[in-house]
């Protein structure tokens, strides 16, 4: 649950996928668009799910669906890719006169 | 003040006086009625000259950023070259920038002149490294920023590189706006700058590109004090056009006469820019010909009435490589020169390196950008999306082997890397008849001469185009 005054990551549909715009992809189409944004929660307290509102950074208030609480990033510099290491290894045994 | 509508039909209907109010700056001065516009008056209109803009720049940790020497590279290039090629490859390293990116030098100017027009915030539409660089700026000038990016599928599913520059803007204080996929992104920012009032800091003014100026005048001055001569060849990496139209008219600038510029993009031919699904099946999110093309052929389609970049009027070859042979460079560039950069930002460079085989050993070859990695923006995580993503992830030949949204074939050695020269004269030929089309009149003496001037061509070329 989250308490007033806590940064939380908000979502909302801006479009249903029947009032998008004509000139889209079937796929794209198909889909709504929606949004994420964070901010300040306004409500005494609410739960994932809840139609809540949050100030922004900028201070604007954007009403939106609660979407996860103590927001954090994820993303990272990924899995092993080996090829990279291949890459490293053919580029040293260039350097070092294996090759041409 | 009654509440004014805020669907998608009325936000977009009062499009044209958001935008003037947004931008300080209203075009219609600069329309003759038909085709033409005037280009020049529309750049000058920014009332700031090159030492100004540089003086601004300089009070915000952009610029001056230092042109290196890529002697092994250049060593490399010259063992698959034959004797007495392999031209000298230097990269300006726009990494050293506040923000990481050649993109502080559009955002310093626009996020300065709307400081000193009296707007509160700004707001930029950017997935790019462009937010990071609007955010810093407004940091420095202690303005309210606004970042709306187009980040997910409709999964939900973001990609690694744009989360990675969301996470850099709210670095800086920054509110992001993130939105699936799809162009009505224009509509969520149309009614943000409605509602806040705050400036748009468009990609596209000319503040943006009159900061980029700097940029092609550094190369020149940095290549005299350093070589003693001009550059031969430029490359830049082209998206939205902004690189290669503010270095060429930085290098005018500087007098450069023979320096040639060419444009350099990822060839993503057969992927939708607009489609949901193929959103996620590309591995380098900008330095594509999926921007690259489009923006060149019809500039005017993007969140200004007229944009500043205008890329075919200044390039004089445009070359294309593959995302496999961007991610070999990009390592290639950390292990032979210790830079750790891009990947994207790397395109001009993996074309650089088989340019330079083209060219003598004494010509001097300028890469005119690196720019910051981090977290999801770097070859390793970008690899394992695309592997995540289904897309087959192997050595190679990218000239034969590569289908964008299916592989990302690296090159099985650097003999490997090799550009494609695009056929430039179509392009020019397509702007000049989307250009008529736009403007659904017969274009008249003027416009002719706009239209050669707008794809660096004469009269005689664009009357063939149209038939005339």
């Amino acid at each position: 649950m989250a308490k007033k005054g806590d940064w939380v990551r908000i979502h909302n549909i801006v479009l249903k996928s029947e009032q998008r715009t004509g000139k889209l992809p079937e796929d794209t189409k198909a889909a709504d668009l929606q949004m994420w944004t964070k901010g300040f929660l306004q409500e005494e307290s609410a739960e994932i799910g809840d139609e809540v509102t949050v100030k922004t950074a900028c201070g604007r208030l954007e009403k939106g669906t609660l979407y996860e609480e103590n927001p954090h990033y994820t993303h990272s510099y990924g899995e092993f890719v080996p090829e990279i290491i291949e890459i490293d290894r053919q580029l040293r045994e260039i350097l070092h006169g294996g090759e041409n | 003040m009654a509440q004014l509508a805020k669907d998608y039909d009325s936000v977009m209907g009062r499009s044209n006086e958001i935008m003037k109010e947004a931008l300080g700056l209203d075009y219609t001065p600069f329309e003759s009625g038909s085709v033409a516009f005037d280009y020049e008056a529309l750049m000058k209109a920014t009332n700031y000259t090159l030492d100004e803009i540089n003086r601004i720049q300089s009070r915000t940790g952009v610029g001056n950023t230092p042109l290196l020497e890529l002697r092994n590279i250049t060593a490399f290039a010259r063992k698959y070259a034959k004797p007495g090629y392999g031209a000298r490859i230097f990269v300006k390293d726009e990494a050293a920038n506040a923000s990481g990116s050649f993109k502080d030098r559009r955002a310093a100017c626009a996020v300065a002149h709307a400081k000193k027009l009296g707007y509160k915030g700004v707001v930029a539409a950017t997935s790019g490294n462009y937010g990071a660089a609007v955010a810093s700026q407004a940091a420095m000038h202690g303005l309210d920023c606004i970042i709306v990016q187009e980040c997910y599928d409709s999964k939900g599913v973001g990609q690694p590189e744009i989360v990675e520059k969301a996470r850099k803007c709210e670095a800086f204080g920054a509110e992001v706006i993130q939105l699936t996929v799809g162009p009505e992104l224009f509509y969520t920012t149309l009614s943000v700058l409605e509602d806040t009032g705050y400036f748009n800091a468009s990609l596209y003014s000319p503040y943006g590109i009159a900061g980029i100026e700097t940029l092609g005048y550094e190369i020149a001055m940095q290549c005299r004090e350093k070589i003693g001569k001009d550059p031969d060849v430029v490359v830049c990496t082209n998206a939205g056009g902004g690189m290669v139209t503010g270095t060429a008219r930085g290098l005018i600038k500087a007098g450069c006469k023979d320096t040639k510029v060419i444009a350099a993009s990822i060839d993503l031919t057969g992927l939708s820019m607009a489609s949901d699904i193929d959103f996620n099946r590309k591995s380098c999110t900008t330095g594509h010909t999926g921007f690259g093309v489009p923006y060149a052929t019809d500039p005017d389609h993007s969140d200004v009435p007229r944009s500043a970049a205008r890329p075919l009027r200044y390039m004089d070859e445009y070359v294309t490589t593959t995302q496999g042979e961007v991610m070999y460079m990009t390592e290639m560039l950390a292990n032979l020169e210790g830079l750790e950069r891009g990947p994207a930002g790397n395109t001009a460079l993996a074309c650089a390196f088989s340019l330079a085989q083209e060219l003598p050993e004494d010509a001097i070859l300028v890469v005119s950008e690196t720019e910051y990695t981090g977290a999801g923006k770097h070859i390793q995580p970008q690899l394992a999306f695309a592997k995540e993503n289904g897309i087959d992830v192997r050595f190679g030949n990218p000239q034969e082997e590569d289908k964008p949204g299916q592989n990302v074939i690296l090159p099985k050695d650097p003999s490997f890397i090799k550009h494609k020269v695009a056929d430039l004269k179509h392009f020019k030929q397509s702007r000049i008849k989307k250009a008529v089309k736009k403007a659904g009149c017969e274009p008249n003496e003027a416009d002719l001469v706009y239209l050669a001037e707008e794809v660096k061509e004469d009269v005689a070329f664009v009357k063939e185009t149209l038939g005339l």
